[in-house]
């Protein structure tokens, strides 16, 4: 298992109800997973306690098989570490991409490796102008932020992320800031890295993309409800909560 | 810059010269006095003359030392001289009982009357003591003609500036009468055919060298010196040249000689100087230009503390920015407690405490110093938050992003924060930098004749506020101006980004 998610929790100020509930579950390396969920089931609150941009109360996390982050008894010290380990095997995308502004596309994709991990201008750039052309961006390498469409902003984000060689790759919501017209050429661009190895966590509300990926995880209320393939799980869900939720889901689109 | 050449200069002589006779006398006076004190020379503005500086470099010569004039603001020349900076005042330093207490002050070497200057065309001006009573009388502060006035009931109206615009006024009628001592009302009253002066009646008052407080030592060697002149017919005939011998300086030396007095040359070469302005093209093809140098002189002074003061501010504005931003607690509370502390308080308190405040406490800035500690100390709290702006106005967003690329704290800062901030940061700054510019000229007060003090001291000592006032607004101007240019420059470079169009 490639990374394992063991029984989060996590409440928010003023909310009585947990937002992470005791949430798990694990993706085997190199598979493109979408976790689904209305707004307000957790997804986002997870994916910030996994990259450490937000603390958790109990539960741990595994990379291969490491656990990169204890709770309660490690030491600020030790969470500091913990959240760099971390860091160095996950990468994230964000919702709104969160592109250097003042720094070309090329620019964005070679901080990171030249601070970080060190590399030369030249190997960074190297690898960097690899990975945009791979995601078709070779004409806009020295593009800023502003002058690309949304669609070329994201495969930015994802070479950006791609750059530092994660294990695992985590998208936030990639389709909400595209237009609804865009949603295949996301999909496109997720199996396009899916065949280089990658594992890849897609976290959405957007069935339609759901359905292309090769598993899925319902969330609800803070927890994973049920899980599978695709074609299993939203065609025919076992729990009756998750029917009620495909149900309502669809609603709108019916409408 | 000649002030701290001379002030090296004397640094190196005390050094390499063992014998303290053969040190130069530092000697103070307001070079904005006017005339016949201490004034420029109208006809040659490079020069500093008057029957003052005349005096110093007599006694100099008595005293076996040369006589180096040193300038700072009148109010304050004898907070200077005890701060150290100079080791006498000559500036028309009125014999005072108070003055005792902060200063030791020489036998008198000057005497005379008060004089009432009114206009000619007004029936009503007064033209006694007792017709003061109510009437407007323009006089300098803290001074003995003021004390007059005010005794006899007087409405004073007191002039920081200089002569030239106490008698300005009374042409304009802002006043009824001008009180002063008779050197100035002859220089500046007498000028005016409008004018006429009632020379009896209100009082004399005399002049001392003032000495530090316990400088026994130098206040004997004064003394003697002085009474060696007196005796010698020097001063008398110093005096007669510039036209202001007096009956009273003649019952002060006891002086009875009934010689016929010299021609006063001094006071017919200023009147033919400022007696009537030249027009405004004649001064500006050969007054202004011969006045260049001093005022590129005053305006490299400007500059120098101006960027001085400002690399200062934004040193250390940009520790205080980061420090709320960043620091722990203490820190933070220090930084903000900064912040308030200097942008709270005035500007001219701030210099005034660091220039004279400090020396008790042991830490004695030179001049220059001085000035660009206070103006850099005042003007980082105001840079701390631009840069807090700056540093607001880029998304949490943009550090989580670097957070999660396993970017550090300064490395984020360093390549992410900061060349966003500056953007935001640069306008605000530039408007600092004017600011600072134009603040600079509080400097004058530490003795420091930069810009608006040179511009002072010609315009009092020429009597041309206005041409000499539009000369020293485009020398701001033209000092200001390209730091706009550049502030510009750098924010378009910042700002490139945002440029829309195909890259």
């Amino acid at each position: 298992m490639t990374l394992v998610v063991k029984e989060l929790v996590r409440h928010h100020e003023g909310n009585p109800q947990p937002t992470l509930a005791g949430m798990s579950f694990d993706l085997p390396a190199g598979t493109l997973t979408a976790l689904l969920g209305p707004s307000g089931a957790g997804k986002s609150t997870m994916l910030r306690c996994i990259m450490g941009l937000e603390p958790f109360e109990t539960g741990r996390i595994d990379i291969d098989g490491v656990i990169v982050r204890g709770t309660r008894e490690s030491s600020r010290e030790e969470r500091k570490r913990a959240i760099a380990d971390a860091r160095k095997k996950l990468g994230l995308v964000f919702q709104s991409f969160e592109l250097f502004p003042h720094l070309t596309a090329l620019e964005n994709c070679v901080l990171a490796p030249m601070r970080v991990k060190l590399e030369t201008r030249a190997a960074a750039e190297k690898r960097a102008r690899a990975l945009l052309c791979q995601l078709g961006l070779e004409p806009r390498l020295d593009a800023f932020p502003e002058q690309l469409s949304g669609g070329q902003q994201q495969r930015v984000a994802i070479a950006r992320a791609l750059a530092m060689e994660p294990r695992v790759l985590l998208y936030d919501e990639p389709t909400s800031a595209l237009d609804p017209s865009m949603k295949n050429e996301v999909l496109q661009s997720l199996k396009r890295i899916d065949a280089s190895g990658v594992t890849q966590v897609v976290v959405t509300h957007d069935l339609q993309l759901a359905r292309g990926v090769e598993h899925v995880c319902i969330l609800d209320h803070g927890v994973v409800i049920e899980s599978g393939s695709p074609e299993v799980v939203l065609k025919t869900p076992v729990h009756e909560s998750t029917r009620a939720l495909l149900n309502a889901w669809l609603q709108p689109d019916a409408a | 810059m000649k002030k701290s050449r001379t002030l090296l200069l004397a640094v190196l002589l005390a050094g390499t010269l063992s014998a303290a006779a053969e040190a130069p006398l530092t000697w103070g006076a307001d070079a904005q006095g006017g005339a016949p004190y201490v004034f420029q020379d109208p006809m040659e503005p490079n020069r500093v003359i008057g029957f003052e500086v005349e005096l110093a470099t007599l006694l100099g010569q008595r005293m076996g030392r040369q006589a180096r004039p040193a300038f700072g603001p009148w109010d304050k020349l004898l907070e200077l001289l005890g701060r150290g900076d100079f080791d006498v005042v000559i500036n028309g330093i009125e014999v005072a009982g108070e003055k005792g207490r902060v200063v030791e002050l020489s036998h008198p070497y000057f005497a005379t009357a008060e004089v009432l200057t009114v206009r000619k065309a007004d029936a009503s001006a007064p033209r006694t003591l007792v017709g003061l009573w109510g009437k407007r009388v323009g006089t300098l502060p803290n001074s003995m003609a003021a004390r007059i006035a005010e005794h006899a009931g007087a409405d004073v109206r007191t002039y920081e500036g200089g002569q030239d615009e106490i008698y300005d006024d009374l042409k304009l009628g802002r006043l009824d009468g001008v009180l002063l001592d008779e050197p100035v009302a002859h220089y500046y009253g007498d000028l005016e055919p409008e004018f006429e002066s009632v020379r009896s009646g209100f009082g004399t008052v005399q002049y001392a060298i003032a000495v530090r407080k316990g400088d026994h030592d130098l206040l004997r060697e004064v003394n003697a010196a002085l009474e060696g002149l007196q005796h010698d017919g020097s001063l008398r005939a110093l005096y007669e040249r510039w036209g202001i011998w007096s009956k009273e300086t003649a019952k002060l030396f006891h002086d009875t000689s009934l010689a016929a007095p010299l021609a006063d040359v001094e006071f017919d070469r200023w009147r033919a100087a400022v007696g009537k302005l030249p027009s405004f093209y004649e001064r500006l093809t050969t007054r202004y230009p011969a006045m260049l140098p001093m005022f590129l002189e005053g305006a490299l002074l400007t500059l120098l503390v101006s960027v001085s003061a400002m690399s200062l501010a934004v040193a250390l504005g940009i520790g205080l920015a980061l420090g709320r931003r960043f620091g722990p607690r203490a820190l933070k509370w220090f930084c903000v407690a900064y912040i308030e502390f200097f942008r709270g308080t005035p500007l001219l308190v701030q210099l005034t405490i660091v220039y004279f405040g400090l020396p008790e406490l042991g830490l004695k800035l030179h001049p220059f110093l001085a000035g660009v500690v206070a103006l850099g100390l005042n003007y980082a709290a105001a840079e701390a938050e631009n840069y807090r702006a700056g540093l607001e106005s880029v998304p949490v967003g943009q550090q989580e992003a670097s957070a999660v690329l396993g970017l550090s704290t300064w490395q984020t800062l360093r390549h992410v924060v900061a060349p966003q901030a500056v953007r935001i940061s640069i306008p605000p700054m530039t408007n600092d930098f004017i600011a600072l510019l134009k603040d600079s000229s509080l400097v004058s007060v530490v003795t420091l004749t930069e810009l608006t003090k040179t511009y002072g001291n010609l315009a009092n000592s020429t009597r041309d506020h206005l041409g000499l006032g539009l000369v020293v607004a485009s020398f701001y101007l033209l000092l200001g101006l390209p730091f706009a240019r550049l502030a510009r420059a750098a924010e378009l470079h910042f700002g490139r980004h945002l440029r829309r169009g195909p890259a």
